[in-house]
């Protein structure tokens, strides 16, 4: 089985990671927020494998497992935020929490 | 015994700091235990001490080493106890009614918020006040110095919530550091001559280095009188005094009666072999403590607030004290500050029961006929005022004054002056005492009473009756006994005094004839009855005259004259708070301050400008953190 060549692969954490930047700055809707920076996570995750598998290291699984356990943590915070936002605001919208003056 | 001198201030300390700590969450009762139990113990420590001290039968002073302060550069000020008659005396009375003045304010600050407050700060002035009058050396005497100080600004102060009374607390405050800048500078000038702190070093280092009338003994003695003058309340920085009255009644009793305004006495008559040196110092205490006597008492004849009246008289007996500092009767100053403090005491505690009962009424013209409601307050108060009008035969404070009054009859040459001007202020003081008795306790009632002050402030004022009566019998004239008590207990300090030529002593006036001595004192009582006399017609028989000469226009403005003490506070708001007031306004512009509020002015733009980037909006948050990213990594990249 031929490998997959280490560009394909770090091509699609980029654009992956692009996707999910571009979902953080452009959703409003705090849940789409959340999934947005799951999506860049993963993005992360899948360049430190393919690194990996480059260079025949297994550091590069390891960290994935890592940022697994980290999301997971990110993840319960982030859903606990959204819902007292939801019980404050009444809404998702991230931009309700507006209050600064500036 | 002597061991033992180390708690007499301990134990107040340890009070302070317990209700300091914890005084918070004591209940009233305790807090009152904890203040009054440390006073008492205190005060039975000083007893017991004393008792020692007298059946050892020595003249030798007790002394007590603690611990060396520091030792730097040839000063090694120690932390250590010295008692020795003088001393002795001070302790006692600063325990002893210190103690009373606590127990009476158990009663009088009752319904305080402060209450624990009020008492922490009494423990620690009377710890202070010991640490002044027990210290070694110079520099833990100005250690307690300034600690009494600090706790009259409390105390003056504590009840913060009424500017006036934080005014009148940094008045009181800043015109005594007047004072204590002059005593600082003579510290220094002492430390810089002779060499050493130590009283005992010092004084004898200053008697065989510097003959009679040398220029730096006068410079030394004055610089301390400074600092004497703005503690005792003496002309010219006697104008705090009477607007210290602000604070609460036992501490006018304690701190502005009774002890901390006497600390100059003590000053002066502790340092008294460097006062001998000099005859110029000492003509210049005599005469300060003659004109203080007769300003301050000139001024107590118009007052209308009954604490002011007494604060006048205050400032007017310790000149009686400073007089015969003077005139070198040492004894006799200390003498009349003894049975000062008992009688004042019990002055100003009547006062406060007063004032207590006509729930908070201070103007004697608002009082009146409380001869009936109040009778043991009134018969203390009877006690008391024979006292400071010395009454002859019968009050403590006739024994005192004469002796005062024979010492300067007989004392060094120009003593007559000061003679005189004791007795025309022994004549002002019988007329304002009369004029204050008259007014408040005789005549119509005018003010219901509204509260009967309880047997814990009653008790203190009969046991001060007792003693402002009966201590005034150990120490007679030759005429009437001649007994000696006291000062042949004092000698034990003032020996260098009584041996030395300059200066009478109480034996001195041996040698002048009987007659003479019944001569000033038929004329001291003969003022006294004439005084009484003429405050009972003016304010008993015929309240319409003294009514008539205030309505006239020169009389109005003449007694608005008298009523600010003589104008002192006038003269000083033109002549040092306005000028300084001025300058401090002109400078402000100057470039120095320019450049601070430039740095502010800059500081506030630059936060202007970038402040409008904190919207809230959490995307605007991540896009800057993007193009950060962006920018870090094309610069990592192109390098």
């Amino acid at each position: 089985m031929t490998p997959v060549p280490m560009e394909h692969g770090l091509l699609l954490a980029a654009g992956l990671f692009l996707i999910g930047l571009v979902g953080v700055l452009i959703r409003r809707n705090i849940i789409f927020m959340l999934m947005s920076v799951e999506i860049m996570l993963n993005a992360t995750g899948l360049a430190f494998v393919v690194a990996g598998s480059r260079w025949g290291e297994a550091d590069g699984q390891v960290m994935f497992i890592m940022i697994l356990a980290m999301s997971a943590a990110e993840v319960s915070v982030g859903l606990a935020l959204a819902l007292r936002l939801y019980h404050r605001f009444r809404t998702l919208d991230a931009d309700a929490a507006k209050l600064m003056r500036g | 015994m002597a061991d033992l001198l180390w708690l007499i201030p301990a134990l107040p300390i340890a009070g302070y700091l317990i209700l300091a700590l914890f005084g918070s969450r004591l209940p009233r009762m305790s807090a009152a235990l904890v203040g009054c139990g440390a006073a008492g113990l205190s005060a039975g420590v000083t007893i017991a001490v004393g008792i020692a001290y007298l059946s050892s039968g020595t003249q030798e002073p007790w002394v007590q080493k603690l611990w060396t302060w520091w030792d730097v550069g040839g000063l090694s000020p120690e932390f250590t106890f010295y008692l020795d008659p003088l001393s002795l005396v001070f302790s006692f009375v600063i325990t002893f009614v210190g103690f009373l003045i606590h127990v009476y304010s158990i009663g009088y600050m009752r319904d305080d918020e402060g209450f624990s407050r009020f008492f922490s700060y009494l423990n620690l002035f009377v710890s202070s006040m010991l640490i002044l009058v027990l210290a070694d050396n110079l520099l833990l005497l100005y250690l307690g110095w300034e600690g009494v100080g600090l706790c009259s600004y409390l105390l003056i102060g504590f009840w913060y919530t009424d500017p006036a009374n934080g005014r009148a607390a940094r008045k009181a405050f800043i015109v005594t550091r007047v004072g204590d800048t002059a005593m600082a500078v003579g510290l220094f000038f002492l430390f810089w001559h002779l060499g050493t702190l130590q009283l005992q070093e010092m004084l004898g280092a200053a008697v065989h280095t510097w003959p009679v009338g040398s220029a730096l003994a006068t410079t030394a003695a004055l610089l301390l009188l400074g600092g004497a003058m703005g503690k005792s309340a003496q002309l010219p920085l006697q104008t705090w005094l009477p607007d210290a009255m602000a604070g609460p009644t036992p501490v006018s009793a304690l701190i502005h009666a009774a002890t901390m305004v006497t600390a100059g006495v003590y000053l002066i008559a502790r340092t008294h072999p460097l006062f001998s040196l000099s005859p110029t110092a000492m003509t210049v205490v005599g005469v300060i403590g003659a004109l203080t006597l007769l300003i301050s008492g000139f001024s107590a004849l118009v007052q209308r607030d009954i604490k002011r009246v007494l604060a006048y008289s205050t400032i007017s007996q310790i000149g009686y004290m400073f007089l015969a500092l003077g005139v070198g009767a040492y004894s006799a100053a200390i003498f009349h500050f003894m049975t000062h403090a008992f009688f004042k005491a019990l002055l100003f505690l009547g006062a406060g029961a007063v004032i207590v009962a006509l729930h908070h009424e201070q103007d004697i013209f608002k009082m009146g006929g409380l001869r009936r409601v109040l009778p043991t307050i009134f018969w203390t108060f009877v006690v008391g005022s024979a006292s400071l009008a010395a009454l002859p035969l019968v009050s403590s404070g006739f024994f005192s004054k004469d002796a005062i009054l024979w010492e300067a009859f007989i004392g060094p040459p120009g003593g007559r002056w000061l003679f005189a001007a004791g007795l025309i202020g022994a004549a002002f003081t019988a007329v304002y005492t009369g004029r204050l008795l008259f007014i408040v306790f005789f005549g119509e009632e005018r003010t219901r009473v509204s509260h009967r002050p309880g047997a814990v402030m009653l008790v203190p004022l009969v046991i001060l009756a007792i003693l402002a009566t009966v201590s005034g019998f150990i120490e007679t004239p030759q005429t009437l006994g001649g007994i000696t008590l006291f000062s042949d207990f004092m000698a034990g300090t003032f020996q260098s005094a009584a041996h030395g030529a300059a200066h009478g002593d109480a034996h001195a006036g041996a040698h002048h004839s009987h007659t003479a001595e019944i001569l000033v004192q038929a004329a001291a009582a003969l003022i006294c009855f004439a005084g009484l006399g003429l405050a009972a017609w003016l304010f008993r028989k015929r309240p319409d005259i003294p009514a008539a000469m205030t309505r006239s226009s020169g009389g109005a403005a003449f007694q608005g004259f008298l009523m600010d003490g003589c104008g002192f506070d006038w003269v000083y708001e033109r002549v040092l708070l306005r000028p300084y007031g001025w300058i401090a306004n002109v400078s402000k512009p100057d470039w120095i301050d320019r450049l601070y509020t430039g740095l502010a002015l800059l500081a506030t733009g630059l936060h202007r400008l970038v402040s409008p980037t904190q919207t809230g909006t959490m995307r605007t948050y991540a896009i800057g953190i993007v193009i950060g990213a962006v920018v870090a990594l094309a610069i990592m990249v192109m390098r």
